[in-house]
């Protein structure tokens, strides 16, 4: 089995804010994220893959699918926007809060079953160099 | 201090990077001048020598599903600035009684973050990996690498 992992970036807009409770709670949980005016990262993602190399390519993975798949599937969709105004799984009224956390997970379910030839293995997100997030899509 | 976070959602890993500065010597009691020298190197100066640390701290949980959160990374970093950083940043390891009778290779200092860490209440850590240059690195804990 080969790990195969792919990087990008995006920036976007977030803030944290739980709708079913007050402004005191969420400002003490919180702190400065829950500012509803939002603030901003630039993030890196990598994407593991794990599969079996192909004897014919060499390739456990088209890289440049790969690359394509990311682009269309999360770049396009997250970078320069507002998570929690304009990204659904952030937006809608049953929306996550975005966290790093529920940003891995998110990122993990568009990408699940549109890799081809290989398994999506793991998810890592960082908001900052000195704060990840790894998922590896246990329920 | 508050107490872990009740998640119910998918588990998740954060982890989060410290850095500190520390000097230390090699040198074990249970060698002579020549064996310490043979063994440690350049690292058995007696004057010591330093490091930029990197300790890398890894918690694994469900995600609350109210905040969506595995963890308080407030509590987390007041945790990791009162125990690890305002234990170690600055010090010569040697000196520590944590290092009285062991030698302060990064081996040990690693098992001494774990154990530092696994007194954290606010989530499970999973794994410790400390940097001691950009080219070594030491871990302790859950391999997060699921095959």
């Amino acid at each position: 089995m080969i790990f195969l992992t792919r990087k990008a970036e995006f920036s976007s807009a977030h803030y944290y804010w739980n709708e079913a409770w007050t402004r005191e709670q969420n400002e003490r949980v919180f702190g400065r994220c829950a500012n509803k005016n939002g603030h901003g990262h630039n993030y890196t993602l990598e994407v593991t893959v794990a599969g079996e190399v192909d004897p014919v390519t060499g390739f456990v993975v088209d890289l440049k699918e790969l690359k394509e798949i990311i682009e269309r599937e999360v770049v396009s969709v997250y970078d320069h926007r507002h998570l929690n105004i304009e990204v659904p799984e952030f937006a809608a009224a049953s929306g996550k809060i975005p966290t790093t956390e529920n940003i891995a997970i998110a990122i993990w379910q568009r990408l699940e079953k549109k890799i081809p030839h290989a398994k999506l293995h793991r998810i890592r997100v960082y908001e900052m160099a000195d704060l990840f997030v790894d998922y590896y899509g246990e329920p | 201090m508050t107490e872990r976070m009740q998640g119910t959602g998918p588990k998740v890993y954060l982890s989060r990077r410290y850095r500190l500065s520390a000097s230390h010597r090699l040198h074990s009691e249970a060698y002579g001048a020549e064996e310490n020298r043979a063994v440690y190197g350049k690292c058995n100066n007696p004057y010591g020598h330093g490091h930029n640390y990197v300790v890398e701290v890894t918690v694994g949980g469900p995600v609350d599903a109210t905040t969506g959160m595995v963890c308080d990374l407030g509590e987390l970093d007041a945790f990791a600035q009162e125990h690890l950083l305002g234990r170690f940043d600055g010090t010569n390891l040697n000196t520590l009684e944590e290092f009285r009778h062991q030698v302060p290779t990064t081996e040990n200092f690693t098992a001494e973050i774990d154990r530092i860490f696994q007194n954290f209440s606010g989530a499970q850590v999973v794994r410790v990996k400390v940097e001691e240059t950009g080219n070594n690195s030491f871990e302790m804990g859950e391999s997060l690498e699921r095959g």
